[in-house]
């Protein structure tokens, strides 16, 4: 299975949750210990061995703060 | 040149075209129609573009658009219909697009009549629209001078970027006079390039955007105060004006447009019978001539100052501001549609005089 | 590992200011992804409405105008008459599209005029604070149907896709949505078609977008694309409507 990596741009993050709706391996969350500038808790990642660079949540997300890579 | 015989609003087409225009939309209605014909003819003969629209409000967005676009744009219409464009003139006036707008006025309220009429010298001077904006407004008084004023139409719109108005009664669109086209054609490739228009960035530039709204309070403050800068550097540079025998007279007239000649005939009457009548005859209706016409009435030989308006009494505001008052102003017109009558006109000069 | 997917170029670096989870933004990337794809970004010029979108023209990176309320065909006809050669796009919401602006587009579409707009429907005013749309459901709560949309009192909503698809003038006509992934490729292609259409002549374009407006509709961004499926899908369905080049296929 392919290896991906997701990067977030997370003082962006809005906290909508649709990437979190949308991923495969179920690898995105709000991440409750941090809270940006806007008061959002981002999206992020930390189990990103299981991530397979699908795009779905940048995709889905719509302000563009997600970017995909994959091997 | 040899004077050649032309109908109002077909000269007012033409000299658009060689006033540089190239774009025209508009939507039909009397006594304007002919402006929209004689352009569908011969727009398409230079290369430019005609089109009618589904409604006035729609040909004063594609005036937008197209001005966005950096085109020589014009529309014309009737009362009813540049009511219905007075959105648009509000919107183009803040995103600073050159533009000429033509009204052969008809008479109001409402549908009114197809008659000529004078009843939107409001509408044209203090904005129909919404917010603070002004346009420049020339009110010709004969063909020729609809033609003459034309190209300065279009040059004042594209220095200023911003609209220039043409009003005249629908008596000026619908006769025939002679006409000498004194100015050479503009030539396109001579016209002003337009840096802000939205033409595409080709790679060289960051996206231009044309816009009105300025969200911010402090932009929408500055925005207007800008605006209101460029306004009264046009107040201070732009006024014009005519007059005849308005020294030592003992009255004057003031009038715009058709009811200017009438004024003229009956100041011919008065004279018969040793009343010296003198007409001061705005060109520009806003920029408005105040100080010109106050140093005209303020002589110490005029006794009374009589507005001429083929409406109720809308220019007699300015004409008081104008006058401030030195000497009695009075009013003379005739309303929806019908033409006050040069003997009409000189009873009230009589009666402002106390005779 | 290379790049599979990163922000547009085709959008600028200016921050949405959209609501969390609105689909705006979605479609804002669907249609700047486009204009990146088919290289128009430098020969494109924008019309942005008035509505939530009404900012539209700081986000693409590309010539923009914003016009009044509803009349975004108008001026987009003005700006392609005078520069056939470029690209011209409008982004209209249903109040601006539907609503107000209803004439603007119907003479558009039947003149054929060769831009192509992106209408963004999701059954309610959004900017102004979730009053009712021509296209708000019979039904639907909205702050100004506070009991629901009623039929006897507004009819029931306008579908303008199918209508716009009666048109001659109207080259390619599709309804899309994008509440899951393979629906926000399926749009991304419908978006592509409408511009390459428009880029080969073949006269007015329009896709629609059915979109989610979670604040007013007082629903989790998850759930409002939930929503969409499951109400707005039966009375607005997906599809072409009207595709010049399958009938000149045939």
């Amino acid at each position: 299975m392919a290896s991906g990596k997701v990067t977030f741009r997370q003082e962006r993050c809005k906290g909508c949750n649709l990437c979190v709706s949308v991923c495969p391996a179920k690898i995105i969350f709000l991440d409750e210990d941090n809270t940006n500038i806007k008061g959002y808790h981002p999206a992020t990642v930390t189990e990103m061995d299981k991530c397979i660079g699908c795009a779905n949540c940048a995709r889905i997300c719509p302000d563009s703060i997600i970017t995909v890579e994959r091997n | 040149m040899a004077k050649e015989l032309w109908k109002g609003n077909e000269a007012i087409a033409e000299a658009a075209i060689r006033a540089g225009c190239r774009c025209y939309f508009g939507y039909p209605i009397t006594p304007q129609s002919e402006i929209p014909e004689y352009m569908s003819l011969h727009m398409p003969k230079v290369g430019g573009i005609f089109l009618q629209s589904e409604s006035e409000v729609a040909a004063i967005n594609m005036v937008y658009g197209a001005s966005g676009a950096g085109a020589r744009v014009m529309t014309s219409s009737s009362s009813p219909g540049v009511s219905l464009k007075q959105e648009g003139i509000s919107y183009i006036c803040s995103a600073e697009l050159p533009a000429v707008i033509v009204n052969v006025m008809r008479g109001g309220p409402g549908l009114g009549t197809i008659q000529p009429a004078q009843g939107d010298y409001f509408q044209a001077t203090r904005g129909g629209g919404h917010g603070d904006y002004r346009v420049i407004v020339f009110a010709p008084a004969n063909i020729q001078e609809v033609v003459d004023l034309m190209q300065d139409s279009f040059e004042l719109a594209d220095k200023y970027r911003m609209p220039v108005m043409m009003i005249m009664d629908g008596m000026i669109g619908q006769m025939m006079e002679p006409v000498e086209w004194k100015k050479p054609a503009v030539k396109l490739e001579d016209l002003p390039a337009k840096p802000w228009a939205t033409t595409g960035t080709k790679g060289m530039r960051a996206p231009n955007v044309i816009n009105s709204l300025f969200i911010d309070p402090n932009a929408s403050n500055d925005h207007n105060m800008r605006l209101h800068a460029k306004y009264q550097h046009i107040i201070a540079n732009e006024q014009r004006y005519e007059t005849a025998e308005t020294e030592d007279a003992e009255l004057i007239f003031v009038a715009f447009g058709t009811p200017a000649r009438l004024a003229r005939a009956a100041a011919r009457l008065l004279e018969e019978e040793g009343i010296k009548a003198g007409v001061f005859r705005p060109i520009t209706i806003w920029p408005y001539p105040y100080d010109a016409l106050y140093e005209a009435a303020a002589q110490d030989s005029v006794k009374a100052v009589v507005t001429v308006e083929m409406n109720t009494g809308q220019m007699i505001d300015d004409v008081r501001i104008a006058v401030r008052g030195c000497k009695p102003v009075s009013f003379v017109g005739q309303a929806g549609g019908r033409v006050p009558t040069p003997q009409e006109v000189a009873a009230a000069a009589r009666l402002a005089l106390g005779r | 590992m290379a790049i599979v997917y990163q922000k547009s170029k085709g959008l600028t670096d200016v921050e949405f200011h959209y609501c969390p989870g609105c689909t705006h933004g979605i479609v804002h990337k669907l249609v700047a992804e486009t204009l990146e794809e088919l290289n128009i970004l430098d020969n494109a010029v924008g019309v942005a409405p008035v509505g939530c979108s009404v900012f539209a023209y700081n986000y693409f990176n590309c010539d923009m105008q914003g016009a009044a309320h509803g009349r975004a065909p108008a001026v987009a006809t003005g700006i392609k008459r005078v520069l056939p050669e470029h690209v011209v796009f409008t982004y209209q919401g249903d109040g601006d599209l539907a609503a107000i602006g209803t004439a603007e587009i119907v003479h558009a579409a039947m003149r054929g005029e060769k831009f192509t707009t992106i209408f963004i429907n999701n059954a309610i005013y959004g900017m102004t604070g979730g009053q009712m749309a021509p296209t708000t459901l019979v039904g639907q709560r909205a702050t100004t149907a506070p009991l629901g949309r009623e039929r006897e009192h507004y009819g029931s909503p306008i579908r303008m896709s199918e209508m716009l698809a009666t048109i001659d003038g109207a080259a390619y006509i599709e309804r899309v949505t994008v509440t899951t992934p393979a629906n926000i490729i399926k749009a991304k292609r419908a978006i592509k078609k409408a511009f390459q259409l428009q880029i080969e002549g073949k006269g007015f374009t329009m896709i629609e977008v059915l979109s989610t407006c979670p604040t007013n509709w007082g629903l989790t961004p998850v759930e409002a694309l939930e929503w969409v499926k499951e109400k707005m899908g039966p009375f607005f369905p997906l599809g072409v409507f009207r595709d010049i080049t399958a009938e000149e296929a045939k």
